[in-house]
C-alpha cells in the first residue's frame, strides 16, 4: 500500500505507521522512517525537480545531504514555506505537502527547457560573455534577465510565525557525527566522565550502519548495537545526544555551529518548541566523524532521473525497504556497485551488468555477485544514457576495445566513483589538506584547531578501523580536554571488508552528450575543459568561471571530479591544482535558526522610563531616541504635532511645563580625586566649583571635537553628579574609565552609572518654582538659598530629591531627581500640584524648539563629529587657566585654529513662515553656476510658537563675520533667502531665568 | 491621591505577575531591594565590611551571604550590596561614614532583580548567555557581570538550581520575555 517499489520487509521504517503525502499534488503514502525521497522512490517517483539552467528532469542521485537535485519546496501552511530542501533528509509527516521546484507550469512540461536546445548559447562563463554590451543594457536588459533567471525555489512572502531559539553549550568533547567512529569516539570520551555533545545530521544516529545488514558489532547487528549505544550515551548526564543536527560552521577558538531542526519531522509539533535550534558550542576538543561521500561518474547523461549513487540504492533497499528500479545497470569503480547490486537483488530487482572500470575486481563483494549470478562486466566504462524522465537504457563499452557498445535495457543506473573523505569541517577549521596518492583523495593533514578526525572523513573506510580509529580519537580528545582516559576497548565485529577503489574525473571513451559534474549549477565537464582552453589555471577561478561547486550544495558530489578534469586538461598532478576552501554552512542554515529569538519585542531593548506608562495613558506620541522610547508630544484631541507643540512651548514660556528626562545619562563621580578627573575629562574648570553648585561641562574627544555635554552638580567635594546626552551616556562612560583605567590610574575616583537610579522631572516655566514649593521639604527654593545652576538634596512629596535649579528652556527651571520607582508618583503630584497654574507636560519636539530659541546646541544635532568649541560658539566653556584636558592640545592645530571654519550662526528666513529643512545646504551666491559653493548647512529648524515666526541654527564658514548678511538656501524649485543673526532668539539678556 | 512615597511602581510589576510556574523552571520577579555600589580598594573595603557586619568575598566573582544581606564581588574594586529594603539606609549610612577613599553609591533603583529556578533554569539561560553555566565552571556563590542576549545583568548562582539576576529597570521587561521565550519549551 505505500508503492509498488516497496519491499515485503526489512528496513528501518515502520510498517504499522503509513503516511499520506502529497508531491506537487499527488497524493502518495510512505511510512514513518521514510525521507520524501523513499517515499516518492517507493512510489516510482524518480524525476523529482528540473535542472538550474538547462531545466533538464532530473532525479533523486543521493540518500543524504550531498543530494543535489531532488530540492523541493514544503509549505506547512500560514507563512511556514521553506524552499530548497533536499528530500533525502526531509523526514515524511502526516500531510506532508512538497513540491518541485525550477519548473513552469509543471516538473513533467517545462518551458525552460527549451534552454537545453540552446545549451551551446550557455557555455562556461555564458554570463561574462553575453551579458557585456552595451554598457547601457545593464540596468535595464540583463540586470532583470538574470535576476528573474537567478535563484532556487522561491522565498516566502509572508512573515515566518515559528519560533527560533538559540542555545550556547560548553563541553570537554564534542563528536560530530554518529556513524561507528563518532559512536565509539562518544563512548571512549564519556567514560572518563568528559561533558560530551555528539551530533549527527540524520534523524537517528547511526550513520552508515543505519544501512548495514550483515555487519555485526560486539554480536549484535550493526544498527541494533548503534541504537543501543546512543541509548546508553544519551541516558548519560553529561553527555548530550543531538540528532537531526548539523555541525555548519567551526568559528575561532573551537566555537562550532549547530543547526538542530527540532519539529520539522513532527506531525503536530507543539507551538512551544522552536523549530529549529542554532546551537553554539564551544567545544575544548573535537572529533570530526563526518564520513565520507560517494562520487558520481562523469559520463554523458548521467543526470537522467534513475542514474544514482550507488550506496545510494543499497541504502534505499537496506534502510528504508525501496527498491529504486526493477532492472537495474551498474556503474562502478570499486565495491559499492557491488555491495548495491546485491542489496538490489536482495528486494527483488534484477541486474542487467555490472561495468566495472578496474581491469581485475575481486573481493569478497566481487565473489558475493559473482556467486550471485550477476553478470560483471570488467575493464568496462558506461558510455551513456538514454530516456526521457527517466532513464531506459545504459550503454557500455569495453575501455581500449573497439567502439562497440552494449546497450542494456534498465530503469535504474547505479553509479559509483569511489568516495570523498568529508572533511569539509576540518578545512574550515583552518587544518591543512593533504592529498593521499594511493587513496585518490585530500584527508585532514595539519590540524590547525584543537580537532582530530577518525573514520571514514580521515580515509579510513574499513568499519572495523573505523570504530578504532573512532575510540582512539575520543580518547585522545578526552585526555587532551585534562578528563583522563577511558579503558582500551575493541570492538568485536565480522562482516566484509569492502576493498578501496575510485575514479576521479570524466568516464574514459565516453561520446557524444553532457557528463555533468555539477548536477545543481549544470556544470558539465566540457564546461570545465573550455574554462582551462579559456586560460584558467587555477582552480579557484575555474570554479568562479564556470561556477562548478558554487551551489547549495557546495560541491559535495562534485569538487572532486572537477578538480581530476581540470588537472587532467592542465595535466598537472591533481595536488598541483588545488583545492578550493570549505566553507560554512555544510549545509544551508535557514535564516530563522541565525536569527533565533531576536524578533519582535526581543529583536533589541525598548528601553521605558519610570513615567512612560503615564505618558502612554495620556495619548503621548514617541520617538526612539537610542533604545529609549520618549514621549515627542502629546496631543490633545484634534490637534496635530504642529498645534501640540506650539501650545506645550507656550504653556512653559507663558506658565509652567513638565519633562520626562529620566534618559539623560547621569554618572556619579566619587573619590578624593573627582574634580581632578573631571577637569582632565572636560573643558571646563571644577577644581573651584562649590559643593552645592551646577556647571556646564563640555566633553572633547582626543581630536578636539565636541563629543558630549551636561550639567555637573557637585554634591560634595568628593562627590559628582555628571548628567551626559540621552544617547552619549554608554559612550561617555566608556570614554572616562577607558582613561582613568589607562592614562589617570593615580586616580583615586570611582564612576558609577547611575542614569536608572532616578527619574528625572524637569520642571521649567515662570511659575516653576510655586509649583514645587508645597511639595518640597527641607529645601530653600528661594532664589538667594538656591540661585540658578545650583543643587540641593532633600525631599519631594516624601520622597528624597537631588533638586536641581537649571533650565534647558531659558526659563526659570528645576529639575526633580528622585529614585526611579517614585517616578510616576511624583510626576502626577506635580502635574496636580501645577494644575492651577497651566502647567503642562511637553515632549522632546517642544524641547527641542524652546532650546533652540536659546541657542543651546544639542551634540549629535549642531555637532557631527567635526565640530569643535570655537566653532559652536562655546569658547566660553574651556578653562583657560587648565594647564592639560582631553583635547586640549588638539585645539590648537592648524586647521582647528585656520579661517573659514564653520562656525554656529542662526537663520531668520526673508519670508518668516517658512520653516527651512534640517540638512539644507547654504550658498553666498544664488545665480552662481551648479554646482554652487556651498558655505554651510541647517542644523535645526522649527516654528517658533515665541516669535510668530520660523527659526533656524546653522554651521556656516566664518558666520559669525558674517552677521546681518544675505544667505541662500537652494532648494529643488526655488530659493529662500536668509538673513544671519546671532543664534539666540529669545530673550538674548537671560532674565527669564529668575523667573 | 495615593501618597507618593508609598507608590512605587516596580519595573516588573505587571509582567512579573503574569508569569506561569513550570516545573522546569519558575521565573519569578524579586521584591525591592537596598543596592550599594561599593567602590574601593580592597583594605578600604575590608574596613568598611568590617563596619558593617558583611565580610566581603575576597575570590573574585564570588558572593557572600549573610543573613537577608549578601555582597558579591564583581571586580577588584567593585562590590555590589544587596540586603533588604529597611536596612537599605543603614547600610549605606554606616558605608559612607568609614574613612578612606571610597565609592559608596546608592544604586537600589537602578536594577530589578529576578530569580529563574528549577532543574532547567541552566537550559533557559543557556537560550541567551553564552557563559558555561555547569556546576564545576560556574558553582554556586559565583556571580558576574555578563550578558544575557543583548541586555547587561549580574548573575549570581544563589543555589545549585536558582539563579538571582540583577538587571537595569529598563532592560528589565527585555530579560524577562527572554527567559519566558527560553522557558516555553519546557512546559511540554
Amino acid at each position: 500500500m505505500s508503492g509498488a517499489f516497496r519491499t515485503a520487509s526489512g528496513g528501518r521504517i515502520d510498517r504499522t505507521q503509513p503516511i499520506l503525502f502529497g508531491f506537487d499534488g499527488r497524493a502518495m503514502t510512505g511510512f514513518r522512517g521514510d525521507t520524501l525521497a523513499s517515499a516518492l522512490l517507493a512510489n516510482g517517483v524518480h524525476l523529482v525537480g528540473r535542472s538550474f539552467k538547462y531545466h533538464r528532469p532530473r532525479g533523486i542521485v543521493a540518500a543524504g545531504s550531498e543530494e543535489p537535485n531532488a530540492l523541493v519546496t514544503v509549505d506547512r501552511g500560514g507563512g511556514r514555506l521553506t524552499p530548497n530542501l533536499r528530500a533525502t533528509q526531509l523526514e515524511l509527516r502526516r500531510d506532508l505537502k512538497a513540491t518541485s521546484q525550477n519548473r513552469f507550469p509543471s516538473l513533467d512540461f517545462d518551458i525552460g527547457a527549451v534552454n537545453n536546445l540552446f545549451s551551446p548559447l550557455f557555455s562556461a562563463g555564458f554570463y561574462y560573455k553575453t551579458f557585456m554590451w552595451p554598457a547601457s543594457f545593464w540596468k535595464h536588459v540583463y540586470e532583470p534577465l538574470i535576476r528573474s533567471a537567478a535563484g532556487l525555489g522561491r522565498a516566502p512572502t509572508e512573515p515566518d510565525p515559528d519560533r527560533y531559539l538559540h542555545r550556547y553549550a560548553h563541553c570537554d568533547v564534542l563528536v560530530i557525527g554518529a556513524g561507528p567512529a563518532g559512536l565509539a569516539a562518544a563512548l571512549a570520551a564519556a567514560e572518563t566522565g568528559a561533558r560530551v555533545i555528539l551530533c549527527d545530521e540524520q534523524s537517528e544516529p547511526g550513520g552508515s550502519l543505519l544501512a548495514e545488514t550483515e555487519a555485526r558489532i560486539e554480536g549484535r547487528p550493526a544498527a541494533e548495537w548503534a541504537a543501543g549505544v546512543a541509548r546508553a550515551l544519551a541516558g548519560q548526564d553529561r553527555v548530550t545526544v543531538l540528532p537531526r543536527t548539523t555541525a555548519f560552521g567551526w568559528f575561532p577558538d573551537n566555537l562550532i555551529g549547530l543547526a538542530e531542526r527540532v519539529t520539522d519531522h513532527q506531525d503536530r509539533p507543539d507551538p512551544r518548541l522552536p523549530r529549529e535550534r542554532l546551537w553554539q558550542v564551544r567545544a575544548r576538543e573535537v572529533v570530526i566523524a563526518a564520513g565520507a561521500i560517494e562520487r558520481p561518474l562523469v559520463f554523458p547523461g548521467n543526470d537522467r532521473p534513475g542514474v544514482m549513487l550507488a550506496d545510494a540504492g543499497r541504502i534505499y533497499a537496506n534502510r528504508y525497504g525501496v527498491r529504486v528500479g526493477d532492472r537495474a545497470v551498474i556503474a562502478t569503480a570499486g565495491d559499492s556497485g557491488y555491495r548495491a547490486a546485491l542489496a538490489l537483488l536482495g528486494a527483488g530487482a534484477t541486474i542487467a551488468a555490472i561495468a566495472d572500470l578496474r581491469e581485475d575486481p575481486a573481493g569478497a563483494a566481487v565473489e558475493a555477485a559473482r556467486q550471485a549470478g550477476i553478470a560483471i562486466r570488467p575493464g568496462t566504462a558506461i558510455a551513456g544514457s538514454r530516456g526521457g524522465h527517466r532513464v531506459t537504457e545504459a550503454s557500455l563499452r569495453r575501455i581500449g576495445g573497439s567502439d562497440r557498445v552494449e546497450r542494456l535495457d534498465c530503469d535504474v543506473l547505479l553509479m559509483s566513483g569511489g568516495f570523498t573523505p568529508a572533511v569539509h569541517m576540518f578545512s574550515q577549521s583552518r587544518g591543512r589538506l593533504r592529498f593521499d596518492a594511493a587513496l585518490q583523495a585530500f584527508l585532514p593533514g595539519k590540524s590547525a584547531a584543537r580537532e582530530r578526525s577518525a573514520g571514514a572523513c580521515n580515509g579510513r573506510f574499513d568499519l572495523e578501523g573505523c570504530l578504532d580509529e573512532g575510540f582512539t580519537a575520543g580518547a585522545a580528545a578526552a585526555k587532551a580536554a585534562g578528563c583522563g582516559s577511558p579503558r582500551t576497548r575493541r570492538f568485536a565485529r565480522a562482516g566484509a571488508v569492502p576493498a578501496p577503489g575510485g575514479f576521479l574525473g570524466a568516464v574514459p571513451g565516453t561520446g557524444k552528450g553532457k557528463a555533468f559534474v555539477d548536477f545543481q549549477n549544470d556544470v558539465t565537464a566540457k564546461d570545465l575543459q573550455l574554462a582551462t582552453r579559456e586560460g584558467f589555471r587555477s582552480i579557484e577561478h575555474v570554479k568562479r568561471y564556470t561556477t562548478t561547486g558554487m551551489a547549495t550544495d557546495q560541491g559535495k558530489t562534485s569538487n572532486m571530479n572537477a578538480l581530476a578534469i581540470v588537472a587532467g586538461a592542465l595535466d598537472r598532478p591533481i595536488p598541483e591544482v588545488g583545492l578550493t576552501t570549505f566553507r560554512m554552512p555544510y549545509t544551508p542554515v535557514t535564516f530563522g535558526t541565525i536569527a533565533g529569538a531576536s524578533r519582535g519585542m526581543l529583536f533589541d531593548p525598548l528601553r521605558h522610563t519610570p513615567i512612560h506608562d503615564w505618558a502612554s495613558e495620556h495619548g503621548a506620541v514617541f520617538e526612539d531616541v537610542g533604545n529609549w522610547k520618549r514621549a515627542r508630544y502629546f496631543p490633545r484631541s484634534g490637534e496635530d504635532m504642529h498645534q501640540a507643540v506650539a501650545r506645550e512651548c507656550t504653556a512653559v514660556r507663558m506658565a509652567a511645563g513638565m519633562f520626562d528626562a529620566s534618559t539623560l545619562g547621569k554618572i556619579e563621580v566619587v573619590g578624593p580625586d573627582a574634580a581632578t578627573f573631571l577637569e582632565r575629562m572636560y573643558t571646563n574648570a571644577w577644581a573651584r566649583l562649590a559643593p552645592g553648585r551646577l556647571r556646564y561641562g563640555l566633553m572633547l574627544n582626543e581630536a578636539g571635537f565636541i563629543m558630549d555635554d551636561g550639567v555637573i552638580a557637585r554634591l560634595a567635594p568628593d562627590r559628582f553628579h555628571v548628567t551626559t546626552t540621552t544617547g552619549g551616556a554608554p559612550g561617555v562612560l566608556n570614554h572616562m574609565e577607558d582613561y582613568l583605567q589607562t592614562e589617570f590610574t593615580d586616580l583615586k575616583v570611582w564612576l558609577t552609572s547611575i542614569t536608572e537610579q532616578y527619574a528625572v522631572i524637569a520642571v521649567q516655566g515662570p511659575r516653576a518654582r510655586e509649583i514645587i514649593a508645597p511639595l518640597v521639604e527641607g529645601i530653600d527654593l528661594s532664589p538667594a538659598a538656591m540661585p540658578h545652576m545650583s543643587v540641593q538634596t532633600g525631599q519631594i512629596c516624601g520622597v528624597a530629591t537631588r533638586l536641581f535649579r537649571v533650565s534647558f528652556t531659558g526659563e526659570l527651571g528645576f529639575e526633580i531627581n528622585v529614585p526611579a520607582d517614585h517616578g510616576r508618583a511624583v510626576w502626577e503630584a506635580v502635574l496636580q500640584a501645577g494644575a492651577a497654574y497651566g502647567i503642562v507636560p511637553y515632549g522632546t519636539e517642544a524641547m527641542h524648539v524652546l532650546r533652540a530659541e536659546k541657542g543651546y546646541i544639542i551634540v549629535g544635532q549642531e555637532t557631527d563629529g567635526t565640530v569643535t568649541p570655537a566653532d559652536a560658539g562655546l569658547d566660553w566653556a574651556i578653562g583657560k587657566a587648565k594647564k592639560d584636558f582631553v583635547g586640549k592640545r588638539s585645539l590648537s592645530r592648524p586647521d582647528i585654529v585656520a579661517p573659514g571654519r564653520k562656525q554656529l550662526v542662526g537663520l531668520l528666513t526673508h519670508s518668516p513662515q517658512e520653516v527651512l529643512e534640517e540638512g539644507a545646504q547654504l550658498v553666498a551666491d544664488p545665480h552662481a553656476e551648479i554646482p554652487m559653493r556651498m558655505i554651510g548647512h541647517v542644523t535645526s529648524s522649527y516654528h517658533s510658537a515665541a516669535l510668530g515666526r520660523s527659526i533656524a541654527l546653522a554651521l556656516v564658514a566664518d558666520g559669525r563675520s558674517l552677521l546681518g548678511q544675505t544667505l541662500y538656501v537652494p532648494m529643488p524649485d526655488r530659493m529662500i533667502a536668509v538673513t544671519l543673526v546671532a543664534p539666540v532668539f529669545y530673550d538674548q539678556e537671560g532674565r527669564r531665568l529668575d523667573g | 491621591m495615593a501618597d507618593p512615597a508609598a507608590a512605587r511602581v516596580h519595573p516588573l510589576a505587571v509582567l512579573g505577575a503574569g508569569s506561569m510556574p513550570g516545573a522546569g523552571a519558575t521565573l519569578r520577579a524579586l521584591p525591592p531591594a537596598c543596592r550599594i555600589s561599593l567602590r574601593a580598594d580592597p583594605q578600604v573595603a575590608a574596613a568598611i565590611a568590617a563596619a558593617i557586619g558583611l565580610p566581603l568575598p575576597e575570590a573574585m566573582c564570588r558572593a557572600n551571604v549573610l543573613g537577608a544581606r549578601a555582597a558579591l564581588r564583581l571586580g577588584p574594586d567593585e562590590w555590589l550590596l544587596i540586603g533588604p529594603e529597611a536596612a537599605g539606609e543603614s547600610l549605606a549610612r554606616v558605608a559612607m561614614a568609614v574613612p578612606g577613599p571610597a565609592s559608596v553609591v546608592d544604586v537600589s533603583h537602578r536594577s530589578t532583580a529576578l530569580e529563574i529556578a528549577g532543574p532547567r533554569a541552566v537550559a533557559v539561560l543557556g537560550a541567551f548567555c553564552a557563559l558555561d553555566l555547569d556546576a564545576a565552571a560556574f558553582p554556586v556563590g559565583m556571580c558576574t557581570r555578563t550578558l544575557l542576549g543583548k541586555a547587561e545583568i549580574v548573575l549570581w548562582r544563589s543555589a545549585a538550581e536558582c539563579f538571582r539576576i540583577e538587571v537595569w529597570r529598563s532592560f528589565a521587561p527585555y530579560v524577562w520575555n527572554c527567559l519566558e521565550e527560553g522557558r516555553l519549551e519546557f512546559f511540554i
